[in-house]
């Protein structure tokens, strides 16, 4: 169904270009100085980031089509989006992922085996938000996190852990959901809820173009970033395949944050390469010209570009390659060893404190399988 | 229990202790003040709780007492005041949340079943969710649609959740101070029929814990079962079977998840004979649940079916026919006659 297009423009903010030029646009120019600032070895962090986030989903993807996953979560292409937002936060910083920000866990310390164990179907959670740099549990209920991640923000707020001043110990929270879920009513209630009580909070979506096989345009017709202000903050669109971009934007706004001046917006315009999920098939709904686009657009590439020309030796890109092959075989093995859970773990915590119709459950389970074991002798 | 004192106790009074009577928003309004004040982690969040006291007055004077940091007039948006508490939870806190009314709890059932139920499960123990939904239900009150629910089914049947009611002043004024002391979710359903009847409030003695089933009214030939403002009805109702020289045994359900089943089962192997009753649907149903449960741990004790009582599987009508669709007294004795036709 075709509607009349009306002009809705956003200005997008972009340091580097896809052939891989240091070259601002406009709106980007501001941001430049939080660039010129990063040392080297924040740089070829930025690039082996992202380059072991490539490596570990080609990992995954195969995990998944040997049977030894329920499914898999590609971020093949938005690694600049994930890579950029992530280094900006500072440690005391809490992040609400979705469920793609594979990249983001292991910057903030996580295992990603932990991940792949969820998608193996051995736990509905698998880590410690407080032991892994407060990188908080996936959500699969789209934008839930949303919700979460603002009342995790207003509690900050009466804890009086933020906005006091001391960029040290100011925290802030960083909240990750696609496009699709931009359509949820929950995001657009955090959005309110944020607003109103002036959060310490960016709300980062990535949009990768595509809801499954929904385009972007079923969702919005105008640029997500629009949104921003229409709830009252900061709406802030960037190239999302721009890891300078990514984490200039984000760093100043979670510095606003911090700082006590509420929460903003960024829509990162990206683009997933590979499919949904490992049951997705994208050649069912998009061009071929469309991925041969966002290949020219590729965000590892244009880094790469640019750190050669700023003088990165050949040695340097081996040598990360080196090392995201060994984190992929060491994840491929340490998942190969994940086993089932004790079937205790049907009934375990799903209270805090004792209730009878659970234990009489669980007792009645143990008797039950215990009654068979006899059988197998 | 007697009633020594005969006062209005207001919510600045502190230090609270002997009987008084007090209606049960007061009561639970007193044992919010309470919960408050001895814990700073304790806070409310909801529409109108601020400067207007709740739509039903339940939280008046509370935002003076605690200000507006721990007494939150939200944004209207009932996903967004259930989402939001989950991370205040996450943070330490011990949200107590009002939905306006029963059936407006709905735009919230996602984040309550999907996320608020399951989300300790999930940390593997490591994130408990002191959370407390308070929700005005039930009839009685001759208002619009969505404003006379009875909507506790859908919770009971989730797991993670607890589900209670109270039917009494005092319950209510010691259940919520139980349930905001509880590490896990608590749907607080409050009859609001109920809301305005005074009763004796004994601030010493909290005496059942938060999840027991009590019998209210001793007798020998029907047990009859119900809660929140159902209870009042069934006690109505063995009033007038006691002139008629039956002896109806009342128990108050007060927890429906988990629910003591024990003095309910008690009970039938005195009396044989069991009716249910519930403002809610039957269908599916909370008595549903009685009912079956009953005849797997009683069926010996039986001297007839159980038999329930509800409103009809329709959805609430028109006020004005209330009286006809909300289980009555006479409702109530009709069962009793079939059971003991049996």
């Amino acid at each position: 169904m075709a509607a009349p297009s009306r002009d809705f423009t956003a200005p997008t903010v972009q340091l580097l270009t896809p052939e891989g030029d240091l070259r601002p646009t406009p709106e980007a120019e501001g941001y430049l100085p939080l660039v010129e600032a990063l040392p080297d070895a924040a740089l070829e962090q930025f690039y082996r980031d992202m380059v072991v986030s490539r490596r570990v989903d080609v990992t995954g993807a195969n995990l998944q089509r040997q049977g030894q996953l329920a499914l898999w979560v590609p971020s093949h292409g938005q690694e600049a989006a994930q890579v950029g937002s992530a280094r900006a936060a500072r440690p005391q910083d809490h992040i609400f992922p979705s469920y793609r920000e594979h990249v983001v866990g292991m910057i903030r310390g996580l295992d990603p085996v932990a991940i792949l164990k969820l998608l193996r179907g051995a736990t509905l959670g698998g880590w410690k938000p407080e032991e892994n740099g407060n990188f908080h549990l996936y959500t699969l209920v789209l934008a839930s996190q949303t919700l979460h991640a603002t009342g995790y923000a207003m509690g900050l707020q009466f804890d009086g852990a933020t906005a006091t001043g001391d960029p040290e110990a100011d925290a802030a929270v960083l909240v990750y959901y696609g496009d699709g879920s931009t359509s949820q009513g929950d995001a657009n209630e955090a959005l309110v809820f944020a607003s109103s009580y002036a959060t310490p909070q960016v709300f980062f979506v990535q949009n990768n173009q595509w809801a499954i096989s929904v385009p972007v345009s079923r969702q919005s017709r105008s640029p997500l970033a629009l949104r921003g202000g229409g709830f009252g903050m900061p709406g802030i669109r960037i190239d999302g395949n721009d890891v300078l971009a990514s984490y200039a934007v984000t760093r100043q706004a979670l510095e606003e944050a911090r700082a006590g001046e509420g929460p903003s917006f960024i829509e990162a315009v990206t683009y997933r390469m590979g499919a949904h999920t490992t049951a997705d098939d994208p050649t069912k709904y998009r061009t071929d010209d469309e991925v041969a686009y966002w290949t020219a657009r590729d965000p590892i590439t244009r880094f790469r570009t640019w750190l050669e020309g700023r003088g990165a030796s050949a040695e340097f890109f081996d040598r990360v390659d080196e090392e995201a092959a060994d984190v992929a075989a060491d994840i491929r093995t340490r998942a190969l060893e994940l086993t089932a859970p004790p079937r205790s773990d049907i009934f375990a915590h799903v209270y805090s404190e004792p209730h009878p119709l659970i234990e009489a459950q669980a007792a009645w389970l143990e008797e039950y399988e215990n009654s068979f074991e006899g059988d197998q002798a | 229990m007697t009633v020594e004192t005969i006062a209005d106790a207001s919510p600045e009074a502190g230090e609270l202790r002997g009987v008084h009577t007090l209606s049960m928003a007061k009561a639970i309004n007193a044992g919010l003040a309470e919960a408050m004040r001895n814990d700073p982690k304790v806070l409310l969040m909801g529409e109108d709780i601020g400067a207007l006291g709740g739509v039903f007055r339940v939280t008046e004077g509370l935002l003076a007492e605690f200000g507006d940091r721990r007494v939150l007039d939200s944004p209207l948006a009932e996903s967004g005041i259930v989402g939001t508490a989950i991370g205040m939870a996450m943070r330490g806190y011990r949200p107590v949340l009002e939905i306006q009314f029963d059936g407006f709890i709905f735009p919230a059932f996602d984040q309550i079943t999907t996320q608020l139920a399951r989300m300790n499960l999930r940390h593997d123990g490591g994130m408990p969710m002191p959370v407390v939904i308070r929700v005005p239900y039930g009839g009685h009150i001759g208002s619009i649609e969505h404003h006379q629910e009875s909507p506790e089914a859908y919770f009971a049947h989730t797991p993670g959740l607890r589900v209670v009611s109270p039917s009494s002043p005092h319950d209510a004024y010691w259940m919520i101070q139980e349930a905001i002391a509880s590490n896990d979710p608590v749907l607080f359903f409050e009859p609001k029929s109920r809301y305005w009847p005074k009763g004796p409030v004994d601030h010493d003695h909290a005496g059942l814990p938060l999840h027991a089933s009590r019998v209210v009214r001793r007798g020998d030939d029907v047990t009859v079962v119900g809660h929140g403002a159902m209870v009042a009805t069934l006690l109505q109702a063995a009033d007038i079977a006691a002139g008629e020289g039956r002896s109806l045994e009342v128990v108050d359900l007060r927890s429906l998840s988990p629910i003591d089943f024990g003095p309910i089962v008690d009970s039938v192997q005195r009396t044989g004979r069991l009716v249910v009753a519930q403002e809610a649907y039957g269908f599916v149903s909370v008595g549903s649940e009685i009912a079956a449960t009953v005849a797997e741990r009683a069926f010996y004790s039986l001297e007839a079916p159980v038999l329930r009582v509800s409103s009809f599987d329709t959805p609430f009508p028109p006020a004005a026919l209330e009286t006809e669709y909300l289980p009555s007294a006479d409702r109530v004795l009709e069962a009793v006659d079939r059971s003991l036709a049996y």
